[in-house]
C-alpha cells in the first residue's frame, strides 16, 4: 500500500506481485483459447509476451482485446491511409471520438455499429448501441447534443413480398430497433435529429444498426483517456458490474451468424437510460469541477479495455482490485469481472486529494462510484482479488494486438451490369408513385416521430431535411450533420460506390448551406477472412480516402464492423459516411416548394444514367450498376449552392439523388403542399431524364427576380443550370405525360411505412 | 422587481435547460432547484419540467411524486403559488394528487414527438390570461404516456368549472375529452402535455408557447407568495 495511499483501498497486497509467476497466477491448458476466439498463433504470441502461459483471466483479457471489434486487426493497415488532417481538426483518429473546432467550440463526432446485438435482441441492441456511442463522446469531455441512426433492414411485409416469414421477422426488428432508440435516446435527453432507413434483401439476416453522436465542449475542457500520474486513483462510475455481455465483442461482434445465433442472447447487454443520464451529468460536473485527470468509457471488453488503454496511452501502469468493483452478484470469476460489458459505466482518474469530492458528486447524482485501483509506474496491468494477484500483463500489450494483411482478391466475375434499355413507361404517374411508395424512398415519419428530435432547443432542421442543422451552445455558427450510404452501389463497385456516399453526404450538407469539415465512418462488411470481402473493404477505404481528400473533409475516426453475414450470406458492402459541416449564416431554405410562381431549376447535369437507379430496381427489378462521379463537379456544385443560400437566393434546395428528378420533385411538392409544372430537358427520353441518378445535382426553387444572380453564380463555377418549370397548382405535372395530385403523392409518401408496419 | 422562477430538477429531468432558455427569451433568469429542497418560499413561480424522472421506471411520475421537493410544491400550491407541470411535470402532479386524473399510454402505443394544435379553453387562469378564448396554438408534444384519463363525472366537473385549459385539435394520443392541459381547483396549478418551452424561438418551433410564460409572469407580479417557514 506504500505507493498508493489510497482512501478506500484496504486490501493487503502481497510483496513481489511483479513476479509473473507469483501467488494466485494459475496457468491454463492450451485448448481454451480457441473457444475464446483466439488462433493458435495469437495464443503463442501471448505466451511470448508474458514469458509463460497465460491463466484463464489473462487469456480472456487478450481474447476480447485482440478481437476484431477491439483491435481492428484486419482493417488497421487500410485505415492508416485515410486523410485525417484539416484546418478544423483538433483530435483525429485513435481516441474515443474525433474532435473539430467550430467557431471556438470543440465538436466531437463518432459513429458505431450495434448490428449483431440488434439482430439477436432488437430493443436492447439498439439501446445499448446508443449508450455506447454517447459514452464515447462523453469520454472526450463533451456533452452529447445529437444522435443520428442509419438503419438497414430486410424487406417489410408489403404486397407481393416473396418470403412473408422473413418479412414478418424484419418488421419485428424494425419495431424493436426503433422502439429501443426511442426509449433510450428520449430518456437521456439527447435529440435524434437524423439518420436513414433503408430496406434491402441483403440485410434480412443481418440488419445494420449504426448510431452517430455529436457532442460539444469548450475547447479547453476536452479530455483524453490518459491515466497519468502514478499514485492517482482509478474510479469506476455508474452501474454495477454483472455477468451480462461477457464476450460481446468477441462472441457477437467478431464472428458470423449461423442457425444457433439465439443462443448468443446472453452476450447481449441490457440498457438503463436513466443511469446513463445520471452518468452524463455526473461526468460533466466532475470535469467542470476540474477533478478529472483522465476519463474513459467502458464499452466493449469492459474494465479490461478501459484500464489497459488509459494506462497504455499515458505510459503508466495500473493496479486494479476486483473486490472493490461494485458487483451485481456474488461469485463472479475474475475473467467475468474484467470482461463484463455491463452498460452505463465510466472510468475516471483523479488525484487522491480530489477523490472525496468526486465520490460526493456522484452521490449527489445518486450514481454509484467506487475507487477500484491506482495508477502505477510499472507499465503493467496488475489485477488483484482480495489481495491475491490474478492477472499481470503489460498494459500496452492488450491494445497492441496482431495486425493482419488478410488476402484480398477481386472476385473473379464482376457483378453483371444491368440492361438499362427500357421502354418508355405506359403510365408514368404509376411509376412515379411506385417509387414514392417504396419503403426505402417513402417518408420515414413513422420512425422519427417516435424520436425526441427537439430537446435542447437546438434543432433548426431535423429529420426529413437533407441534413440536420443544429445550433451549438457557445458558438454563433451552426453545424450540419448527415449520414449516408448506398450498399447497392458499393456492391456494384466498392470504390466508386463509397466515393458516391461521400459525395452525397457533401451534397446533403450543401443543400442546407454547409461546408464539410469532418467525416466519421462506419464500415459494415462481411467476413474479413474471405478474400472477396477483404478486397471490397480495401477498395471502399481507398474510395473513402480519395473522396474525402478531394472534398476537403478529413476523416477523424470511425468504426469497422466485420462479420455481417448469416449462414454464409454476406451483406452488401455498406460504408456509412457521417459528415459534419459548418453552415453559412443563413437558411437553411428547406426542401419544400413554397411560393407559386417560383421557378424550378436544376443545378448540375443529367446524363443517361439509369444504371443503379431506384427506377430500374423498383419498377423493372434490375438492381445492379451505378452512375459515374466527378468529384470536381461536386465541389463546384457545393460552392454554388452554399453561395446561393448565403445570399438568400433560394426558396428551396434539395439533393437530387435516389429516384432522380422525379422523386426530388415529388418530395419538394409534398413537403410544401404545392404542385409544379415541369417540362423535359432536350436530348433525353422523358423517363431517362426523370429517373437517372446522375450525381452532382441539386433541385431548387427560386424567385424569378433572383434567377439572374443564381445563373451568374452557376456560370462562374461552370455548373450547368437548367430551367425546369414553375411552382404552382395542386398537382405535379410532368410534361404532357403525367399529372399527379399533390394530395395523392402525400398520401402514398406518408402512408407506406405506417401501413407496412401495421400488424396483420 | 424581476420575478423569481424555480425549475425543479429531478434525477432524469431533461427539459430543465430548455425551460431555463425559454424564460431567458423573456428576459427572466430562472433558477434550478434540486429535488431535495424542502422550501420554495420566495419564488414567484415553480416549474416541473419534462423528462424521465427516476427513469419513469415504475410509472411515469410515480417515484418523483414522493420526492422531498413535492411536499414543498404542495405547500407552495396550497399557498396560492403558481405551479406549472410540463409533460413529465404534469404526470408528477397527477401522481402527487395536485391535479385530477392520470396519463396513460398513448392510444397508438407509440412515442409521439410532433407539433400539435391546441385550443385555449379558458383565459381565466394565470397561465392563459393573455391569450384569447378559442385561440389555437401550435406547440410540440413529446411523450409516450400523454393519454389523459379521468372518470366521466370528473371530466364533466372539470368542464363545468372551466378547468380544462387546453384541448387538442385532432387528438394525437386518445386523451379523454381531447384534454391537453388541466387546472387545479384554485386555478394556480396547471399540468399540460405539450411543451411550451419548445415554442418560444422562431428558429426552432415557433413562438406560440411564449404567451403561457408571459401570462405567468404577469400574474406573478400580482401574487407574491410569502416565504414558507
Amino acid at each position: 500500500m506504500s505507493d498508493a495511499g489510497a482512501p478506500g483501498i484496504q486490501a493487503g497486497i502481497p510483496a513481489g506481485i511483479q513476479a509473473t509467476t507469483g501467488t494466485g497466477i494459475r496457468t491454463t491448458n492450451g485448448s481454451l483459447h480457441r473457444q475464446l476466439g483466439l488462433t493458435d498463433d495469437e495464443y503463442a504470441r501471448i505466451g511470448g509476451i508474458l514469458g509463460r502461459a497465460p491463466n484463464h483471466a489473462e487469456l480472456a483479457m487478450y481474447s476480447v482485446m485482440w478481437s476484431e471489434h477491439c483491435s481492428y486487426k484486419s482493417s488497421r493497415i487500410y485505415l492508416r491511409t485515410l486523410p485525417s488532417e484539416g484546418p478544423h481538426v483538433l483530435i483525429g483518429p485513435g481516441e474515443g471520438a474525433g474532435v473539430v473546432e467550430v467557431d471556438g467550440v470543440a465538436v466531437a463526432l463518432r459513429i458505431e455499429s450495434h448490428n449483431h446485438p440488434s439482430f439477436i435482441e432488437p430493443v436492447q441492441g439498439a439501446q445499448t448501441g446508443i449508450g455506447g456511442i454517447v459514452r464515447d463522446i462523453l469520454s472526450m469531455g463533451a456533452r452529447p447534443i445529437a444522435l443520428l441512426d442509419p438503419l438497414r433492414f430486410g424487406p417489410l411485409p408489403v404486397e407481393g413480398i416473396a418470403d412473408p416469414a422473413t418479412a414478418e421477422r424484419n418488421r419485428f426488428l424494425v419495431e424493436g430497433v426503433v422502439g429501443g432508440i426511442s426509449s433510450y435516446g428520449n430518456c437521456i435527453g439527447v435529440p435524434t435529429v437524423g439518420g436513414e432507413v433503408v430496406f434491402d434483401p441483403c440485410y434480412s439476416g443481418n440488419p445494420l444498426v449504426n448510431v452517430m453522436c455529436i457532442g460539444v465542449a469548450p475547447i479547453e475542457r476536452i479530455m483524453l483517456a490518459r491515466a497519468h500520474g502514478p499514485g492517482n486513483l482509478v474510479l469506476l462510475l455508474g452501474s454495477k458490474t454483472g455477468r451480462d455481455g461477457i464476450g460481446g465483442v468477441s462472441v457477437l461482434a467478431s464472428a458470423a451468424f449461423d442457425e444457433g445465433s439465439e443462443t448468443k442472447r446472453p452476450s447481449v447487454q441490457v440498457g438503463d437510460p436513466f443511469t446513463e443520464k445520471l452518468l452524463i451529468e455526473a461526468c460533466l460536473e466532475l470535469i467542470e469541477r476540474g477533478v478529472v485527470v483522465g476519463i474513459q468509457d467502458l464499452g466493449g471488453a469492459g474494465i479490461c479495455c478501459a484500464t489497459s488503454e488509459s494506462a497504455a496511452n499515458a505510459g503508466t501502469g495500473m493496479r486494479i482490485h476486483l473486490d472493490k468493483v461494485p458487483k451485481r452478484e456474488r461469485g463472479m470469476e475474475p475473467f467475468e469481472i474484467l470482461t463484463s460489458e455491463s452498460q452505463e459505466r465510466m472510468l475516471v482518474i483523479v488525484k487522491p486529494e480530489d477523490a472525496e469530492e468526486a465520490l460526493a458528486t456522484c452521490r449527489r447524482w445518486g450514481l454509484g462510484a467506487a475507487v477500484i485501483g491506482e495508477v502505477t509506474s510499472s507499465g503493467r496491468l496488475e489485477v488483484l482479488e482480495d489481495g491475491i494477484l490474478v492477472a499481470d500483463v503489460p498494459a500496452a500489450s492488450l491494445g497492441d494486438g496482431p495486425v493482419y494483411h488478410r488476402p484480398a482478391e477481386r472476385p473473379g466475375e464482376a457483378p453483371p451490369l444491368p440492361d438499362t434499355e427500357v421502354a418508355a413507361p405506359q403510365d408514368l404517374a404509376k411509376d412515379v408513385l411506385a417509387l414514392v411508395g417504396d419503403p426505402s424512398l417513402c417518408s420515414k415519419r413513422w420512425v422519427w416521430e417516435q424520436y425526441d428530435h427537439q430537446v435542447m432547443l437546438g434543432t433548426v432542421a431535423g429529420p426529413g431535411a437533407d441534413a440536420a442543422v443544429l445550433r451549438i451552445p457557445g458558438a454563433r455558427k451552426r453545424i450540419a450533420v448527415t449520414a449516408d450510404a448506398n450498399g447497392r452501389w458499393c456492391a456494384a463497385d466498392p470504390y466508386l460506390g463509397t466515393c458516391h456516399a461521400v459525395a452525397e453526404a457533401a451534397r446533403n450538407l450543401a443543400a442546407v448551406g454547409a461546408e464539410p469539415i469532418a467525416v466519421t465512418n462506419c464500415l459494415n462488411f462481411g467476413n474479413p477472412e474471405r478474400a472477396d470481402v477483404m478486397w471490397s473493404f480495401a477498395e471502399s477505404v481507398r474510395g473513402l480516402g480519395d473522396a474525402c481528400k478531394a472534398l476537403g473533409a478529413p476523416v477523424t475516426g470511425g468504426n469497422v464492423s466485420f462479420y455481417n453475414e448469416t449462414a454464409g450470406r454476406s451483406i452488401d458492402p455498406t460504408p456509412v459516411v457521417g459528415m459534419v459541416g459548418v453552415v453559412v449564416d443563413a437558411g437553411p431554405p428547406g426542401i419544400a416548394f413554397r411560393r407559386p410562381g417560383d421557378l424550378v431549376v436544376l443545378l448540375g447535369e443529367t446524363r443517361a444514367e439509369l444504371a443503379g437507379s431506384e427506377y430500374l430496381r423498383v419498377v423493372h427489378g434490375r438492381p445492379g450498376g451505378l452512375p459515374s462521379l466527378d468529384l470536381d463537379r461536386e465541389l463546384a456544385l457545393g460552392r454554388v449552392v452554399r453561395d446561393a443560400i448565403a445570399r438568400r437566393l433560394l426558396a428551396s434546395a434539395h439533393d437530387c439523388s435516389e429516384g432522380g428528378v422525379a422523386i426530388a420533385l415529388a418530395e419538394c411538392c409534398q413537403a410544401g403542399g404545392v404542385g409544379a409544372a415541369v417540362v423535359q430537358e432536350e436530348g433525353l427520353a422523358l423517363h431517362v431524364w426523370l429517373f437517372s441518378e446522375s450525381a452532382g445535382r441539386v433541385l431548387a426553387s427560386v424567385d424569378p427576380a433572383h434567377l439572374p444572380a443564381l445563373s451568374a453564380l452557376a456560370t462562374a463555377e461552370g455548373v450547368p443550370m437548367s430551367y425546369l418549370g414553375t411552382v404552382g397548382g395542386d398537382s405535379l405535372r410532368l410534361g404532357e405525360e403525367a399529372d399527379i395530385p399533390v394530395a395523392v403523392i402525400q398520401d402514398v409518401y406518408e402512408n407506406t411505412l405506417p401501413s407496412a408496419m401495421k400488424h396483420a | 422587481m424581476t420575478p423569481r422562477v424555480a425549475i425543479v430538477v429531478f434525477p432524469g429531468s431533461n427539459c430543465e435547460q430548455d425551460v431555463l432558455q425559454a424564460f431567458a427569451c423573456l428576459g427572466i433568469r430562472a433558477e434550478y432547484v434540486w429535488h431535495h429542497v424542502t422550501d420554495l418560499g420566495g419564488f414567484d413561480a415553480v416549474v416541473l419540467p419534462g423528462g424521465f424522472s427516476y427513469g419513469d421506471y415504475l410509472r411515469t411520475g410515480a417515484i418523483a411524486a414522493f420526492s422531498p421537493v413535492m411536499d414543498a410544491v404542495r405547500e407552495y400550491a396550497d399557498d396560492g403559488g403558481l405551479v406549472i407541470g410540463i409533460c413529465n411535470g404534469f404526470q408528477i402532479l397527477c401522481e402527487a394528487g395536485l391535479l385530477p386524473g392520470a396519463l396513460r399510454f398513448n392510444a397508438g402505443l407509440k412515442f409521439i414527438c410532433r407539433p400539435v394544435k391546441v385550443r385555449v379553453e379558458t383565459c381565466d387562469s394565470p397561465f392563459t390570461s393573455q391569450a384569447r378564448p378559442g385561440e389555437i396554438f401550435e406547440i410540440p408534444i413529446n411523450h409516450f404516456q400523454g393519454n389523459y384519463y379521468c372518470p366521466p363525472e370528473v371530466l364533466a366537473a372539470l368542464t363545468a368549472e372551466h378547468r380544462i385549459a387546453f384541448r387538442y385539435e385532432g387528438n394525437p394520443n386518445g386523451s379523454a375529452g381531447d384534454v391537453a392541459g388541466v387546472l387545479s381547483e384554485g386555478r394556480n396549478v396547471l399540468g399540460m402535455m405539450p411543451h411550451p418551452e419548445r415554442a418560444v424561438d422562431p428558429a426552432v418551433g415557433g413562438t406560440d408557447g411564449r404567451i403561457i410564460f408571459k401570462s405567468m409572469m404577469a400574474a406573478a407580479r400580482g401574487i407574491r407568495v410569502r416565504a414558507v417557514r
